[in-house]
């Protein structure tokens, strides 16, 4: 089957108040073609599940975030999310915040439709206290342990960015790790994975070993090229994580004035124009890019 | 060599943190703290496994400054998620650093004020919770004040003494090892588990420690000074871990 699709299609298919994951890690191989793709629909009211990096930034900026579960939103280098963390301080946002082993185990149970999976990270914290809906569960062997009961975290789609993929929906990553990005999918009723390039099947050992083969055609309903689709995270090998973007995109929030010239300079059109307008950027005086 | 500096007696007392630890994964966040766990690694701790803050295990020390990937010898692949195994296989010494913490050792750093609408939003729980009922875990203070020794966090990241009291049975593996300040050391060998005094730094006093610590600490006969480096470890730290005095910039001269 061919799984080729657009981000335009996938959007599409996404609807307001729909639980969404999204993979990657902080300001790394994130689906940003696919998150820029929702910036310009109308969908609102989204949950999103994430290890959070400007993919959730950008949808808090854009006021299409209101529920994140989430252990952390960083872009790294720069320690703090300034959009995300504005949206915290006006508390305009949902938070469900968890410790970030939490958030694996919500999608490897969902992943096994297991109603929960035990553990211990949370016990003692104010995890506890700030999502007062966390039960906690007792071990039915002699040992009688209370352990925390992370509940499934089933997701409506899962987004993620792969460095190749084959039309048929096998995905390759090239980078040090996968991330989650492989429980996300199978934590989603409906996934969708964007790529640096899509490559015929015979030509992935030509990138990587099979170990890198790690998202494969069951897991996955629709294939995106996007180059450059996770700009400006990192996505290595294809590229580094562009910091003199990310530097411009963190001082844009520091008023609305700054957000609004950022937004009509990068975020007004559609992805080929978002490209032209990285391309075109001048390397700010004594950074590099 | 001149004599220590403040930094380099800090970045010894987070080594000797790690006394003991044996094949286990160490790892560290803030400088002075990425240069304590490679001093350690460097001399009396050499099975430590440290990565290079991404997915490789490093079989050698590189410096804590500049890019490390010319002179980086790999031993292993660790992924987050087999960071995640390690952490709940308790095969790990974690140095975190604190924004708050209590007499009891709970720990926040994930933001001021009250959580639903927090006048600062920090860093969020990340691993705290899992990682101090799993592994042993230390804290640096990089500034100590009244501000991060509090009477009470605004919020519980990591898990404190008293807290995990109450865990019974699920709080087995909570362990304090030290709170690394840029005063002094902290334990919790007390028969409550309060946080106690257990040296000064060298140049500071007592009652300079007790003005700036938001609750009573517990002091138990005449406090030690912390343990100056030797001049092997401070030619190590001069000369091999952080040439370029990064150092110098978290706990000024």
């Amino acid at each position: 089957m061919d799984k080729r699709t657009t981000a335009a299609e996938v959007v599409a298919e996404l609807r307001d108040g729909m639980t969404l994951g999204i993979g990657g890690w902080g300001s790394r191989r994130k689906p940003m073609a696919l998150v820029r793709e929702i910036l310009r629909s109308p969908l609102r009211d989204l949950t999103i599940v994430s290890y959070g990096g400007p993919d959730v930034g950008l949808l808090c900026a854009a006021g299409k975030l209101s529920k994140l579960v989430y252990g952390f939103v960083s872009l790294d280098s720069i320690p703090l999310e300034p959009h995300f963390r504005a949206a915290r301080e006006a508390g305009r946002i949902e938070a469900v915040e968890l410790d970030e082993g939490m958030l694996q185990w919500g999608l490897y149970a969902a992943a096994c439709r297991l109603p929960f999976l035990p553990t211990r990270a949370g016990l003692g914290s104010d995890v506890m206290a700030i999502n007062p809906w966390l039960r906690s569960v007792r071990s039915p062997y002699e040992d009688g342990e209370e352990l925390v009961a992370m509940p499934a975290l089933e997701l409506d789609a899962a987004l993620v960015h792969m460095n190749r993929a084959d039309a048929r929906g096998n995905a390759q990553y090239l980078g040090p790790d996968l991330y989650f990005d492989d429980l996300f999918c199978m934590a989603a009723k409906r996934r969708f994975v964007s790529c640096e390039k899509i490559v015929p099947t015979e030509d992935f050992p030509k990138g990587g070993s099979l170990h890198t083969l790690r998202i494969h055609r069951s897991m996955v309903d629709g294939v995106i090229e996007t180059p450059g689709g996770a700009h400006f995270t990192e996505c290595p090998p294809d590229y580094p994580r562009d910091e003199g973007f990310q530097r411009e995109y963190a001082a844009a929030a520091k008023d609305p004035e700054s957000w609004a010239a950022f937004q009509l300079r990068y975020l007004s059109g559609d992805e080929s124009d978002y490209q032209r307008a990285v391309r075109e950027r001048r390397p700010a005086a004594g950074g590099r890019g | 060599m001149s004599a220590a500096t403040r930094a380099e007696v800090c970045a010894v007392a987070v080594a000797d943190a790690f006394r003991g630890d044996g094949e286990i994964l160490a790892s560290s966040f803030g400088t002075v703290p990425a240069i304590g766990a490679r001093l350690a690694k460097l001399t009396f701790a050499p099975d430590l496994l440290m990565t290079d803050g991404i997915a490789t295990l490093l079989a050698n020390v590189p410096p804590v400054s500049g890019d490390a990937g010319g002179e980086a010898v790999a031993e292993g692949w660790l992924p987050f998620r087999s960071v995640f195994d390690l952490v709940w296989s308790g095969r790990r010494h974690v140095v975190m650093v604190a924004s708050q913490l209590d007499r009891f050792g709970n720990h926040n750093f994930a933001c001021i004020g009250p959580h639903a609408k927090p006048r600062a939003q920090l860093l969020g729980m990340r691993g705290a919770p899992g990682n101090t009922v799993n592994h042993p875990t230390s804290y640096w203070v990089p500034s100590h004040s009244r501000k991060v020794f509090v009477q009470a966090v605004d919020v519980v990241s990591g898990v404190g003494f008293d807290r995990a009291r109450a865990l019974g049975r699920g709080g087995r593996f909570h362990e304090i090892r030290r709170v690394v300040s840029n005063l002094g050391v902290f334990d919790f060998a007390t028969p409550d588990r309060r946080m106690r005094l257990a040296s000064v730094h060298p140049g500071v006093r007592v009652d300079d420690v007790v003005r700036e610590t938001g609750f009573e600490l517990a002091l138990s006969g005449e406090v030690p000074e912390t343990r100056t480096p030797t001049p092997e470890e401070l030619r190590l730290v001069r000369e091999r871990i952080d040439p370029e005095r990064l150092r110098d910039r978290e706990v000024p001269g």
